[in-house]
C-alpha cells in the first residue's frame, strides 16, 4: 500500500475509533433524557433534551438570553435566576456575580448544565423576544440616505415591545457577502400597532446590512427579524420629558410619543428636539406638527445646524438649541438617541443645567 | 548509560525536579500565568494536569509504538497525540460530571482548559524523543504532571502573599512579576541538579 493511503487509513481508524468511543461515552454518561425547564413559575414549560448548557438549551427553544461571548463564560451577560435544579455555583461563574446576585441564586446560563428538571426566572421582556419571518410591506424614502421600512409579521403573530426598544434585522447573503449578518435598529412604530413593525434605517457607506437594505431589498421580500431588545424606553414617572435625536435616532422617540398618545398620557409635557444639518435631512415633520396641534403637552423643535436658507426652524447645533430653551432641568427626564458624539455633547449640556445623570436615558449608535 | 535501564522511580523524581516541565522547559505557561493568582484554583488545575498527563502519556505511548511505528507513520505523531488527548479529556469530563458533582467542581471544570495545554503535549513528545519504555512513560507522565502542579502551587502561594504584602510597580503587575518570579523559581530548581540526572 502506498504510504499516503496507509496514513489516511490509520488516522481515520484512530479518529473513527475515538469518535465511536466518545459517542458510546456520551450515550452512557451524558444522556440525561428528556427534562422540563419551567420558566417564570409555570408561565412557560419547555420539554428539552438534557445534557447541554442552559443558554443553548433555551436558544434551541427560541428563548434568547443576551450573550456577548456566545457561551464561553467570558462576558457575564447571560445571567438569569435559577430557582431550582441548577446545581452548585461553579468557580467559572463567581467572578461575574456580586453578593446580591449570589444570594438570589443568579447564575450564568452558559455555565449551568441542564441535567434534571430545572426552574428558572428570566425578565418578563425576554419571553417576548421572538424570531419573526416578516414580509416587507412598504419602503419609504425619507431623505437621500434614510429609509423607513414597514415589516409585516406572519399571519396571526404579534410583537409585544416597549416603545424605544430595538430589533435585529438580518441580511441575506448578497454580492461578496457570503454570510447572514444582523444589525440592530430602533422600532419607530407604536407598540399598539403590533402586527407589523417599522424601522428607520440610515445608509452607512459599505455597511453590510444597510447596503443590503438600500441596494437589494424590495417590497414583498422576506426578511428575518429578532426582537425586541433594549433598556431604552419611557420610564414610569411624572417628570417633564426632553427628547433629543439626530438622523435615524428619531425612530425610538417617534415610538415613545405615539405610545404616550395611545396610552393617554397627557399629564407629562414632552419636547422633541430633532437635529439635522439642512432642510433636506428633515422628515416626519408634518406628522409631528400634526401631533403638536392635537396634543397640547407635546412640542416639536426641529433644528438645522448648517442651513442658511430661509426656513421656519431653529438654527444652530442641537446642543445650543436645547440649552437656550431651558434654564433648570433638575426635575426633568431626557431621552437621547443618535451618534455617540451627539449624545455625549447633549449629556454635558443637560447635566450643566442641573439634570442628574440618573434621569438621562440614551440609545447610542455604535 | 542506556536510557531504558533507568528505574521508573528515578524518572519520576527527575521529572518533578531537575527536568521540571514548567521550570526547565517553560511549557504550559499560559494557564500557569493565568490561573496562578489563586491557590485553590491552582491546586485544582494542578491535579487536573497530573491526572491527564499520567493517563495520556502511556496512552500515547501505545498509539505511537503499537500503531504509528509499525506502519512507519511517525511523522503523524502530532495529529495522533492531539486527537487522543482531546478525546480522553472529553470522556473523562463526561464521566466525572456524571459520577460525582464534588469531583466535577474541584477537577472537572478545569479539564477543558488543559485539553490543548502544551505541558501535556510536551510531556508526550518528550517520552517519544527520549525513547522511554511503557513503565517509564507512566512514571514520566505522573512526574511531569506533579512537577507542573508543584510549580503552579508554589507560584500561586508566592503571588497570594505578594498581593497582601508587596508593592509591585504598576508596569510589572500581573503577568510581568509572575514571569520574574518564575525565572527565580527556575534558577532555584537548578539546585536540584546532581540529585538525579536523566536525558
Amino acid at each position: 500500500m502506498s504510504p499516503i493511503i496507509t496514513a489516511i487509513v490509520v488516522i481515520s481508524a484512530l479518529t473513527g475509533g475515538l469518535t465511536i468511543l466518545l459517542l458510546i461515552a456520551e450515550f452512557f454518561f451524558a444522556n440525561y433524557g428528556e427534562v422540563t425547564v419551567d420558566v417564570n413559575a409555570g408561565e412557560k414549560t419547555l420539554k428539552v433534551k438534557g445534557g447541554a448548557n442552559l443558554l443553548s438549551t433555551l436558544a434551541s427553544q427560541k428563548l434568547f438570553l443576551p450573550s456577548g461571548c456566545g457561551g464561553r463564560g467570558s462576558c457575564g451577560t447571560c445571567k438569569c435566576r435559577v430557582v431550582d435544579g441548577g446545581g452548585p455555583l461553579l468557580p467559572t461563574e463567581t467572578p461575574y456575580l456580586n453578593d446580591e446576585e449570589r444570594k438570589t441564586s443568579v447564575r450564568l446560563a452558559c455555565q449551568v448544565k441542564v441535567k434534571n428538571d430545572i426552574k428558572i426566572q428570566v425578565p418578563e421582556e425576554l419571553l417576548s423576544i421572538k424570531e419573526f419571518e416578516t414580509v416587507i410591506e412598504k419602503i419609504t424614502d425619507f431623505t437621500h440616505d434614510i429609509k423607513g421600512i414597514r415589516f409585516k409579521l406572519p399571519e396571526g403573530e404579534t410583537i409585544k415591545f416597549k416603545a424605544g426598544q430595538f430589533a435585529n434585522l438580518f441580511s441575506k447573503p448578497y454580492d461578496e457577502v457570503r454570510e447572514e449578518t444582523s444589525r440592530a435598529y430602533s422600532i419607530s412604530s407604536a407598540p399598539k400597532d403590533n402586527k407589523a413593525i417599522e424601522l428607520i434605517i440610515r445608509y452607512v457607506p459599505n455597511g453590510m446590512v444597510t447596503t443590503y437594505v438600500f441596494k437589494h431589498l424590495r417590497e414583498g421580500d422576506k426578511v428575518k427579524l429578532i426582537g425586541p431588545f433594549g433598556e431604552f424606553f419611557l420610564r414610569d414617572t411624572d417628570r417633564e420629558i426632553v427628547c433629543i435625536a439626530g438622523g435615524s435616532g428619531l425612530a425610538p422617540i417617534r415610538s415613545i410619543i405615539l405610545d404616550m398618545i395611545d396610552r393617554g398620557i397627557s399629564n407629562r409635557k414632552a419636547t422633541f428636539f430633532f437635529g439635522a444639518v439642512t432642510k433636506k435631512d428633515l422628515y416626519y415633520v408634518e406628522e409631528f406638527k400634526e401631533i403638536e396641534k392635537n396634543h397640547p403637552w407635546f412640542k416639536f423643535v426641529p433644528a438645522l445646524s448648517r442651513d442658511d436658507s430661509d426656513h421656519p426652524y431653529a438654527k444652530g447645533l442641537i446642543t445650543d438649541v436645547v440649552s437656550s430653551n431651558y434654564s433648570d432641568l433638575k426635575n426633568m427626564e431626557a431621552y437621547l438617541c443618535g451618534s455617540p458624539g451627539m449624545i455625549d455633547a447633549c449629556e454635558k449640556v443637560l447635566t450643566s443645567k442641573g439634570m442628574p445623570k440618573t434621569q438621562i436615558f440614551y440609545d447610542k449608535f455604535s | 548509560m542506556d536510557i531504558q535501564s533507568i528505574h521508573p522511580l528515578v524518572i519520576f523524581f527527575a521529572a518533578i525536579t531537575t527536568n521540571n516541565i514548567l521550570l526547565t522547559n517553560f511549557l504550559g505557561m499560559c494557564s500557569f500565568l493565568a490561573v496562578s493568582k489563586d491557590l485553590k484554583s491552582s491546586l485544582g488545575l494542578g491535579v487536573a494536569v497530573i491526572f491527564v498527563s499520567t493517563f495520556t502519556a502511556p496512552l500515547n505511548w501505545l498509539v505511537y509504538h503499537k500503531l504509528l511505528v509499525p506502519y512507519g507513520l511517525e511523522y503523524l505523531q502530532y495529529i495522533a497525540f492531539i486527537i487522543v488527548i482531546a478525546a480522553f479529556v472529553q470522556i473523562i469530563e463526561m464521566i466525572i460530571e456524571r459520577v460525582s458533582t464534588l469531583l466535577y467542581l474541584t477537577l472537572g471544570i478545569f479539564l477543558p482548559l488543559i485539553t490543548v495545554n502544551c505541558a501535556i503535549f510536551g510531556c508526550v513528545l518528550f517520552l517519544v524523543i527520549r525513547q522511554y519504555t511503557f513503565m517509564q512513560s507512566i512514571a514520566y507522565g505522573l512526574g511531569a504532571g506533579t512537577g507542573w502542579a508543584l510549580a503552579i502551587a508554589a507560584l500561586a502561594g508566592i503571588r497570594t502573599r505578594m498581593e497582601k504584602k508587596s508593592k509591585v510597580i504598576a508596569e510589572l503587575e500581573g503577568p510581568g512579576i509572575a514571569l520574574i518570579i518564575t525565572g527565580i523559581m527556575a534558577m532555584a530548581f537548578i539546585g536540584f541538579s546532581g540529585i538525579v540526572k536523566i536525558n
